[in-house]
């Protein structure tokens, strides 16, 4: 037996590492488990950093996932301020930033992801505010002033919810998408729809459809020039325009890499030793035909971390998880059970007040995804029948999808 | 502590379905009033104990009520937590059905 086979070794502690180191103990696992996060503090919540932490007072504390209680009660070593730079598979170690080197049995990588770059003409790298961590956050917080106006860039979610924080907190917004309207993955065009005129009533500008020519200092303030010739004068720039994952370290010890760390359905890379899971990899999702996907959402990132340590023990067990996401923008959540592009037919439930609720349906009729915008009171139970019927492969009957009054449980 | 131990009327146990839940306020608390498929009644705390949204709002799936924030999920029978994002347990209370009446005992 190798020395350090007794040693799990989990690089990245986001939301996905944190849940596994846990699920670990909850195992049963008696080795050691060492958290190595590149942050400079122990893993957090990241979905409160564009809602409440923006919007609060006062600049709350970071929304901790393992207190330093936890942490010692499962005996989970945590190395925070420390970056993993190499694997060397060979040796069964890998390498910090700082130098040291940890033996592992067992890897598992859940670097997560990074806000990808804007590149254009005339921009101040140092002058673009991103938002991926609490760090990231709290310098956001000092641009979302009352009577300041910010130029959001990006029409997805972190920007969306971005533009809503900034209105609550009195600060002008206009929002450019290159894209011909919001929030073009993943979301149907109704729901994408009812969302930007939630964010015209609140009194952003939206401008969909443009590019971004170049950007001009003007003292303070900038101007970015548009595709269409108009001019958006600004004091402070925000970009959200997606996330890349962070694959660096499987590509460079040789793991394959396809939109993410490729792993199985067991979240297995090729090297027996080594898992992958959360926003970082990309696996087969059996209730779509085995097509390879990647999430950055955060239940995934918890369900993946916990399957992932149950199989780094050895379970052997298939992700099926049904894809789930939320977004809070004013007093509206937006959820999405299932992949809505795999449908060919959509059915809409109309339950009043603005709420929409639509049913995607494969040509057999099967229920592959469930898409709703309303208050979350009104939704969430609809879309949590709509994710079981997904996960059974379900064929339900349209017309009683569509009626209100036929109960979704009765469907199960 | 005006209501401690004082039996208080809900609602009528007609008024929830077997395998749901009904949002009751009282005295500016949230409580969540559960009917289990078994047709046993029980109470807890009403908000989440994650994000502090309420509990009613959400799906009961046999002794399981789920939260319609995140989906956490507590035993509303024992109020127990049952795995994250929530790890604080919900607050219990005794319930009991007379005359066809839902009450529960505060305090
Ligand atoms: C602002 C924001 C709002 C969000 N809101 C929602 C929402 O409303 N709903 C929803 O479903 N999802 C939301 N998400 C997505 C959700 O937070 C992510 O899916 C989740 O955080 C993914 O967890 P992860 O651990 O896989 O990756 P991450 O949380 O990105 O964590 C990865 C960690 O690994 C570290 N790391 C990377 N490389 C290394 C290395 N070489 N060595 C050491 N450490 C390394 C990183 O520094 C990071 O701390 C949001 C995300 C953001 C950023
Ligand atoms: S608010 Fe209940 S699980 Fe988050």
């Amino acid at each position: 037996m190798r020395e350090s086979a007794e040693d799990i070794v989990i690089v990245g502690a986001g939301e996905t590492g944190a849940r596994a180191a846990a699920a670990l103990r909850e195992n049963g696992w008696a080795g050691t488990v060492t958290l190595v996060g590149h942050e400079p503090r122990a893993p957090y919540e990241r979905p409160p950093l564009s809602k409440a932490v923006m919007v609060a007072a006062e600049a709350p504390q970071p929304p901790y996932i393992l207190s330093a209680e936890r942490l010692r009660e499962n005996d989970i070593t945590l190395l925070t301020g420390c970056a993993v730079t190499r694997i060397d598979r060979a040796a069964h170690a890998v390498e910090l930033a700082d130098g040291r080197r940890l033996g592992y049995g067992r890897l598992l990588l859940a670097t997560g992801c990074s806000a990808r770059r804007l590149a254009v003409p005339g921009a101040d790298p140092g002058r673009l505010h991103y938002l991926r961590t609490y760090d990231d956050a709290l310098a956001l917080r000092e641009q979302l002033r009352p009577d300041r106006h910010v130029a959001i860039v990006g029409g997805g979610f972190i920007g969306l919810e971005l533009a809503a924080s900034a209105r609550s907190r009195g600060c002008g917004v206009t929002l450019i998408e290159a894209g011909p309207r919001l929030l073009m993955r993943g979301v149907p065009a109704d729901i994408a729809a009812a969302v930007a005129a939630r964010h015209q009533a609140a009194g952003v500008t939206l401008k969909p459809g443009v590019g971004i020519e170049r950007v001009e200092p003007a003292g303070t303030r900038q101007v970015l020039v548009l595709s269409d010739g108009s001019r958006v004068e600004c004091d402070g720039i925000v970009v959200g325009i997606g996330a890349a994952p962070n694959t660096e370290l499987a590509a460079h010890s040789g793991l394959a890499i396809d939109n993410g760390v490729a792993v199985d359905a067991r979240l297995a890379t090729a090297d027996p030793d080594i898992f992958a899971a959360g926003d970082c990899c990309s696996f087969p999702h059996p209730l779509y035909d085995g097509r390879r996907i990647r999430l950055e959402a955060w239940r995934n990132a918890q369900d993946q971390g916990a399957l992932a340590a149950r199989n780094l023990l050895g379970a052997g067990e298939d992700y099926t998880a049904v894809p789930w996401f939320w977004s809070d923008q004013y007093e509206l959540t937006l959820q999405i059970a299932g992949l809505p592009d795999a449908g060919v037919h959509t059915v809409a439930r109309p339950l009043g007040d603005g709420v929409q609720l639509n049913f995607h349906l494969a040509a057999d009729g099967r229920l592959v995804a469930a898409s709703s915008i309303g208050p979350n009171a009104k939704i969430a139970k609809e879309i949590r029948v709509a994710e079981m019927l997904i996960a059974r492969r379900a064929q339900p009957d349209a017309n009683a999808l569509a009626a209100p009054e036929v109960k979704l449980k009765s469907l199960l | 502590m005006s209501h401690a131990n004082a039996w208080i009327e809900v609602c009528a146990a007609d008024d929830i379905d077997e395998e749901d839940v009904l949002r009751f306020d009282h005295a500016h608390q949230t409580y969540a009033i559960y009917r289990s498929p078994d047709d046993v009644f029980y109470a807890t705390d009403g908000l989440c104990t994650h994000e502090h949204v309420h509990l009613a709002d959400g799906l009961v799936m046999d002794h399981i009520i789920e939260c319609p924030k995140h989906n956490g999920r507590f035993d509303y029978r024992t109020g127990q937590a049952k795995g994250a994002p929530v790890c604080i347990n919900l607050k219990t209370y005794p319930v009991k059905v007379e005359a066809g009446k839902v009450l529960i005992q505060l305090g």
